[in-house]
């Protein structure tokens, strides 16, 4: 190789899969423009973890608060997917929730919710179920004021649960191959209806299934991202300089949806693997689409849904 | 779960840096540590939560060498810990050290 290109300026890409929480609100937002609410030194830990006496985490498993990205101003919430699969207890949810309701009152540009959960804190029992729920709740109160909540999906617990419900109730959801998004994660459905119904050990199937190529081609998510901290940055800045047309949803708009996931429930019915549905979207190679660039996903999935447009 | 204190005689002040800081997860074999400003200015007060039972020396020696190492008189370190082997500890510390230093210049 010669001695040019190595001296080249390789721009390191840092992975949002393996980042702590904190690390991906450094490297999300405008330098040094982040104000946490509620932070660490304030000891809001889980009252029901110290009773079982376990493990406490100072933030109890999420970040919150507002910060610049692009020199808008936006209110952040990551979890911490490496802290009891960034399950959501009840201080956890009550910081999510918090976050969102003073969004109603401030309107920031957008809300981000850095989802990296497998849902419920099962420590916590009805505590994290009624905290999901005000979640939930509290979402669509933002949206209902005009203020657009963003979900990101890259870190190693995905989006499940109570948790993938709130995911999909965001205006938009950004999503990496790596990221995963579904209701009952492998492990439980595999439990539940046996191997044959879903082998949670086999990674390759579990991804082609719950991962955001999958998801993206099901429409469930907007966009697929690199693993790559610019790469969610950029994807981000971008959605908000689009002006967001918040058109409340009509019950019209409400049944047409409704009428789409019939079809689509019909149309995959019998599928078994993300391959069937590549396929079906359009992709002329089903098997190679693991190995495409986000960039590339995204061209020919477009293309295809142009095609389909009636003239 | 198993909870001390404990004030370790600091051979230098802290310099002046950005407190508070977190560093690392309170994952399995991970742990957190936060440095505030403490009240004792000769001296490092800490607080251990470690899940691991029975390991109060080996906590004490690691501690001991971080004092050592680094001029902490006036930190106070809280630790939530998840069963990080000694060698994890010592790094998580001096990372945490190190990141409140160079975030003040």
């Amino acid at each position: 190789m010669s001695g040019a290109i190595m001296n080249k300026t390789i721009k390191r890409r840092i992975s949002y899969y393996e980042a702590e929480a904190r690390q991906r609100v450094a490297g999300l937002v405008d330098e040094g423009s982040f104000t946490e609410f509620c932070p660490p030194d304030q000891r809001l830990t889980s009252p029901h973890l110290a009773r079982l006496d376990a493990p406490l985490a100072f933030d109890d498993g999420v970040v919150v608060g507002r910060a610049r990205l692009g020199g808008k101003p936006v209110f952040i919430a990551a979890q911490e997917g490496q802290f009891n699969g960034g399950s959501v207890g009840e201080v956890h949810g009550a910081k999510i929730r918090g976050l969102l309701l003073r969004a109603v009152q401030e309107k920031p540009a957008a809300v981000l919710l850095l989802v990296d959960s497998g849902g419920v804190r099962l420590h916590e029992a009805n505590a994290g179920l009624i905290a999901i729920s005000e979640i939930m709740r509290a979402v669509l109160a933002v949206r209902a004021v005009g203020v657009p909540v963003y979900a990101l999906v890259g870190g190693s617990c995905g989006a499940f649960g109570g948790m993938g419900i709130v995911t999909r109730l965001c205006d938009r959801v950004l999503m990496s191959e790596e990221g995963r998004l579904g209701l009952s994660g492998p492990e439980v459905i595999e439990t539940v209806k046996g191997v044959d119904e879903f082998d949670s050990r086999d990674r390759a199937l579990v991804w082609r299934v719950t991962g955001g190529k999958e998801r993206c081609a099901l429409g469930e998510a907007d966009r697929l991202v690199d693993d790559d901290m610019a790469a969610f940055r950029e994807a981000v800045a971008a959605l908000l300089l689009q002006s967001v047309a918040v058109s409340g949803e009509s019950l019209a708009d409400l049944r047409a949806a409704q009428a789409r996931l019939s079809a689509r429930a019909e149309q995959f019915a019998e599928a078994r693997d993300g391959l069937e549905i590549w396929r079906a979207r359009g992709f002329a190679e089903p098997k190679g689409v693991p190995m495409l660039t986000a960039d590339e996903f995204n061209r020919q999935l477009s293309a295809k849904a142009q095609e389909e447009v009636p003239a | 779960m198993e909870s001390f204190e404990l004030i370790l005689p600091a051979r230098g002040p802290f310099p002046v840096a950005a407190l508070p800081t977190l560093r690392g997860v309170v994952a399995s074999g991970n742990l957190e540590v936060l440095l505030e400003p403490g009240q004792t200015p000769d001296a490092c007060a800490i607080t251990v939560n470690t899940s691991a039972q029975g390991f109060r020396t080996i906590w004490e020696a690691v501690l001991q060498d971080f004092a050592e190492r680094h001029p902490v008189g006036g930190l106070r370190l809280s630790i939530n810990d998840a069963g990080a082997t000694p060698a994890v500890v010592s790094l998580r510390l001096d990372q945490a050290f190190d990141a409140c230093r160079s975030a003040q210049s």
